[in-house]
Order: structure tokens, then C-alpha cells, then sequence
């Protein structure tokens, strides 16, 4: 497979510190064979470490994970059945409930596929609120994520205070925009639901400039520390072809060294106006994954930073834009857009009535955790809820 | 060197033990309910009916029960019956209103659809979030006369909302009622039966049309001298 070179096209690729280096055992792979009796353990659904109701059938070698089956759907509740009885705005707050975090990029791949079905232009000051928005998202999705791998690790508490603290403060510029904090419902066909008050810029601006000390804090704590690195370096190793392979997306292929992200590859919105870099890992495993997204947070400070001095003027929705009573031309559109999580996609066919026939999400955690399996094969059962977490899923995206 | 990360680590969490008594950047944490949150403006929780006033909130409800709102609930939680007769409003004009109006709490998703799409601003967001109750299905399906709330309730809660939405009804009463004075003084000068329906249709802007019979209390009320008609702002 091709790999694209990283001078070439803007990528960064992860430095690492090797443990090995410094002297720390990496865990062994291979299983010992015939090594005794098999174990079946139902991991979950009731349990911290799965992120929600999930369930992982594993079978045990000693301490050696043999098999694995994903189990899941304890939380479907027919989102895509309900899509297609719905109209097209009365879609849009249900988008919210998938990836329950990123309401902000969920709401932005939806109107993005309305958009293109029903061809509603989007305004210039609505592309750059919707860039600002996305990148806070990434801010919070990924400062929580680092919390929870770390909660995972068995660091109890003090990470994940700290990235919940920090989370807040987004959550808060959510709510005062949108007037909610997580569930949003703020994307409208051919723009936003709310114009963002200069106060409301000034607190981004504030935040985003002192995202980067925090972050530098973060890393201090975690990015070199000896247990961290013990327990994620060569853990779950996810090779850049089966990634490719199994469709993997988002800040998981990247860390496998596949330079692929919609922000630069589609371009949507107004994303080629910005310079950034798409960070890229070398092994795939754990910690590269850690890492990329660390170093995706770095850009996004960038791009929040370029976005908010651009702002331009204007409406922030096109007033002759129809929301309500929206009957799009027959047809069928795919809106994507490079969620926190990955490839976030709708897809929608229309009849030309007011609701779609058929409705399809594209969930990025779904499609990343059918490797799990395969990452898991060969470690142990700590290691299992580690690499997990590393995927970073919600259940709510992944049983729809 | 092997265990400087944990050094450096602990470093890190001991300057945030420190900072956390007098920083209040890492001292967020508040007493609920002792503190009670300070909300932002925009925050949104349950719908609640507007009335115009506090002292007979079923009499001046803005709701026509047009049921717009119950068409576009996702969830589907609202519940409306249209009245059989008519009330004057709180500008006087012969409405239906709704004998039955009710919200079910527990469906609700608080996503503000049925605020955007109400075109009479009848429904707004409220702010009370302590709803708890102990009957999952009396307590938490509430009625209009527990949905009503007075306009200076919008006021308080949303106050710059409330503004542009009072400032933008003021107009369109004041489009109402230059039409039906522009109609009753054609209706004056010539009574031929075209003209009136003429001079209707040239006088665009209300967005209401007052419905027949009701020409006579708009154009006596105490508006004097009337203002032109303001053109309605754009919706946000």
C-alpha cells in the first residue's frame, strides 16, 4: 500500500519516545500454547471499562485473549427507522443523541447531506461558525478521550478530572450559543440556528488561547510518563492495510500511518482555506493513537485561531432558506465530514415527499470497533479495556 | 532517565492541588444546591405557553392551537384540541384558542422545534430544571394552566429574546391595524363593493389576517395617531 508522503501533503508525523529505550519491558504477543483449559468471559454490559452497554464476549488462555467477540445493540432505539418518519428538520435533533458528545459535527454531517439533496447554499459566516464549532468539538472529544484511556490505564480519577474540567468550558460555550450543552440541535439547512455574539467570540478566543498551556500540562503529566507508556507502547497494534481494509477512519487510521482525513481529502466547508497539518503515528498502537490525537489538538488550537481571525460578517442563515416543510427533489445524497471519532456520513434518499425513504447513518465507532478482535488477539484482558478506549467509541453512534 | 515522566508528572498534579485553593481557573467545582448554577440566556430546558398577562393566563394566551407544534414535535409529546368557539386575544381579534394543550415532560427532548416553528411566538423555552416528581405520568404531563406563563416571566428569563419578540409583535398589530383603517376609511369614501377588497389586498404586511368582524374593535383601539406599518425584522 501507498503511503503518502509526509513532507508532501502537510503531515506531521508522531515523536515518540521509545520505552524500550528507557529500559521498560514491552508485553510479550504470542500466546504460550496448550497452555491449559479455555475461559469464557462475558466482559460487560454492565461494565466502566466498556464505555456504555457493550459487551465483549472473550475467551481466555490464562491471561491470554484467544477470542473475541464484540457484542452490541443494547442501545439501539431505531434511529435510522425513526429518520425516515420524520421530517427532515425533526431529524436534526435526533442526530444530536448518536455520538452524544460531538452533537456540533453530528449536526454538521446532516445538514451537509440535506444541503446537497436539496441544493441549499450555505452562508460564508455560517462555514466559518461551523469550522469553530467542529474544532472545539475535536478539542473536547479528544481532551475526553485521553481522560477515559487514561481511566482505563487504572489512573483513577486525576486525568479525567482534569480533561473534565477543561471539557466544561467548551460545554459552557455550547451552552450559551445553542442553549444547551451537549444536546445542540444547532445546524440549520444553509446555515446555523444562532448568530454567535462578539461576547460568545470573545470567551472562544479566550479559551482557545489558553487551550495550548493546558494541553502542554496534559502531556506533561501523561505523554512521558514511564506507566503510561508501559502499559499503551506496542499494545493493539492495528496495521495500516487491515485499517484500510476494514474502513477504519479518523484519528484511528491515522495512527496506523495513513495520512487520510476529509478535511483535507474532500475539503468541505471552508477547510481548504486553512493551514494545518494532519499528524500521522508509525505503529498503530495505543499510544500512537494517544499521541496523534494530542498532536490533532495542536491543530485544531491552529485552525480555531485562523477561523476565528477570518470571521466574516453577514447572515448566519439565509432567511429564504426552508427549514420546516423541506421536500427536496427526488434523489439520493451522502454527507460527510471528518468527525472526531472519524468519517461521520449521512445518507439520504429522497421521493420528493417530506420525509426521506431512506436514512442512513455512517457511524465512525461502529465501523472502528469491528477490528477489535484483531487488536486484541494475543494480549490480555487489561490490555483489551485499554485498547477499547483507545478506539474511542459511544454507544449511542455505534447502536443507533 | 527512567522516571522523570512520573516526576514531572507529579509536579504537575501537585501545582493543581495547590492552584485549586486559590485559582479559580482550577477551582471550578460549585456547591449545588447551596449555589445554585448562574444559567447562560440561551439555556433551554422545558416549553412553556406564553400569556399575556399574569392575572387570567388561559384568557390572554398567545396559542391559537393552530397545531403547527404538534405536527413538527420529533417525539411527539405535545397534545392539542382546538376549541369549538372563539375569545378575543389579548388585541381583541376573535381567536380560537385551546381547550386542551398539553406536554408530556418525559417524551420531551427539549430540541426548541416547536419554538422555531411556532408562528405566533406562543411557545418559548423555559429554564426550570428541577422537575422532579413522584408520579412518572400525572406529574409529568403537564396541562396549559400549568404550561402558562406570563410574558414578564419570557422577560426575566430570556430578557434580549423577549425583547425582539415584543418589538416585533408591536408591528404586526400595528400592520393589523393600519390595514383596517386603510379598509374602513375606503369603505367610507366609496361604497362600492369592489373597492374595500381592493384596498385590502394593496395593503401587504400583515402577516395576520384579521379575520371578518373584527375590523371594528382593531380600529377603534387607543392607538393615536397611528404609526406607519414597520416592516417585520428578519427572523434570526
Amino acid at each position: 500500500m501507498m503511503l503518502p508522503d509526509p513532507a508532501a501533503t502537510g503531515l506531521a508525523r508522531v515523536r515518540k519516545i521509545e520505552g524500550a529505550a528507557l529500559g521498560l519491558r514491552t508485553p510479550a504477543f504470542a500466546p504460550e500454547e496448550g497452555a491449559g483449559d479455555l475461559l469464557e468471559v462475558s466482559l460487560g454490559p454492565h461494565h466502566p471499562s466498556t464505555h456504555g452497554v457493550f459487551r465483549m464476549d472473550v475467551v481466555l488462555d490464562g491471561e491470554r485473549i484467544v477470542r473475541l467477540k464484540p457484542v452490541f445493540g443494547y442501545l439501539h432505539r431505531n434511529h435510522e427507522k425513526l429518520g425516515e418518519g420524520t421530517s427532515y428538520l425533526g431529524s436534526m435533533p435526533y442526530t444530536d443523541r448518536l455520538d452524544y458528545l460531538n452533537s456540533m459535527t453530528n449536526n454538521w454531517a446532516y445538514a451537509l447531506a440535506v444541503e446537497k439533496l436539496a441544493g441549499i447554499p450555505v452562508t460564508e459566516r455560517a462555514e466559518y461558525v461551523r469550522v469553530i464549532l467542529a474544532e472545539l468539538s475535536r478539542l473536547l472529544n479528544h481532551t475526553c478521550l485521553a481522560g477515559f484511556l487514561m481511566q482505563d490505564c487504572g489512573c483513577s480519577g486525576t486525568p479525567l478530572m482534569y480533561a473534565f474540567r477543561e471539557r466544561e468550558k467548551i460545554l459552557d460555550l455550547f451552552e450559551s450559543l445553542s442553549g444547551s450543552r451537549m444536546m445542540c440541535n444547532f445546524q440549520r439547512f444553509g446555515g446555523c440556528r444562532v448568530d454567535p455574539s462578539a461576547e460568545w467570540l470573545a470567551a472562544t478566543r479566550t479559551l482557545v488561547d489558553g487551550y495550548g498551556a493546558f494541553l502542554d500540562e496534559f502531556e506533561a503529566l501523561l505523554s512521558g510518563n514511564e506507566i503510561v507508556m508501559a502499559r499503551t507502547q506496542g499494545v493493539g497494534r492495528l496495521p495500516a492495510a487491515l485499517a484500510v481494509n476494514a474502513g477504519v477512519t479518523g484519528p484511528m487510521l491515522r495512527a496506523s500511518g495513513v495520512g487520510h482525513d476529509l478535511r483535507k481529502v474532500d475539503g468541505y466547508g471552508v477547510y481548504p482555506r486553512f493551514n494545518f497539518r494532519v499528524p500521522i503515528g508509525r505503529d498503530g498502537d495505543v499510544y500512537d493513537r494517544y499521541m496523534v490525537r494530542m498532536l490533532e489538538m495542536r491543530e485544531s488550537i491552529s485552525i480555531l485561531d485562523q477561523a476565528l481571525r477570518g470571521l466574516p460578517g453577514g447572515p448566519i442563515l439565509d432567511p429564504k432558506a426552508k427549514q420546516r416543510g423541506l421536500r427536496p427533489k427526488a434523489g439520493e445524497a451522502y454527507g460527510r465530514i471528518e468527525g472526531p471519532k472519524g468519517e461521520i456520513g449521512f445518507f439520504l434518499v429522497s421521493d420528493g415527499t417530506g420525509n426521506p425513504t431512506r436514512y442512513r447513518v455512517r457511524a465512525p465507532s461502529f465501523v472502528n470497533l469491528t477490528i477489535l478482535e484483531d487488536l486484541c488477539l494475543g494480549h490480555s484482558v487489561a490490555d483489551a479495556v485499554i485498547i477499547l478506549g483507545s478506539i474511542d467509541i459511544v454507544l449511542g453512534e455505534v447502536d443507533r | 532517565m527512567l522516571g522523570k515522566g512520573l516526576l514531572q508528572g507529579l509536579a504537575v498534579t501537585a501545582k493543581n492541588l495547590v492552584g485549586s485553593y486559590h485559582d479559580p481557573a482550577r477551582y471550578v467545582t460549585q456547591e449545588y444546591p447551596e449555589v445554585q448554577p448562574k444559567l447562560p440566556e440561551a439555556y433551554r430546558n422545558f416549553p412553556f405557553l406564553v400569556s399575556e398577562t399574569a392575572d387570567d393566563p388561559m384568557g390572554t394566551l398567545r396559542c391559537v392551537a393552530c397545531q403547527i407544534c404538534e405536527k413538527e414535535c420529533p417525539p411527539q409529546c405535545i397534545y392539542i384540541e382546538k376549541s369549538k368557539d372563539k375569545k378575543p386575544d389579548a388585541t381583541g381579534k376573535a381567536q380560537i384558542y385551546p381547550a386542551v394543550f398539553a406536554i408530556d415532560t418525559a417524551v420531551c427532548m427539549s430540541c426548541q422545534i416547536c419554538v422555531e416553528v411556532c408562528p405566533f411566538d406562543a411557545i418559548k423555552m423555559d429554564q426550570e430544571f428541577a422537575i422532579a416528581a413522584t408520579d412518572r405520568f400525572g406529574g409529568l404531563l403537564l396541562n396549559r394552566e400549568q404550561l402558562a406563563k406570563p410574558n414578564a416571566y419570557y422577560h426575566q428569563i430570556h430578557p434580549t429574546e423577549a425583547a425582539e419578540v415584543d418589538e416585533r409583535l408591536a408591528a404586526e398589530r400595528r400592520a393589523a391595524e393600519e390595514k383596517a383603517r386603510l379598509a374602513a376609511a375606503a369603505k367610507a369614501a366609496a361604497p362600492k363593493p369592489a373597492v374595500p377588497a381592493a384596498a385590502a389586498a394593496a395593503a401587504p404586511g400583515a402577516a395576520r389576517p384579521a379575520p371578518a368582524g373584527s375590523t371594528a374593535p382593531a380600529a377603534s383601539a387607543p392607538v393615536d395617531p397611528v404609526p406607519p406599518p414597520a416592516p417585520r425584522p428578519p427572523s434570526p
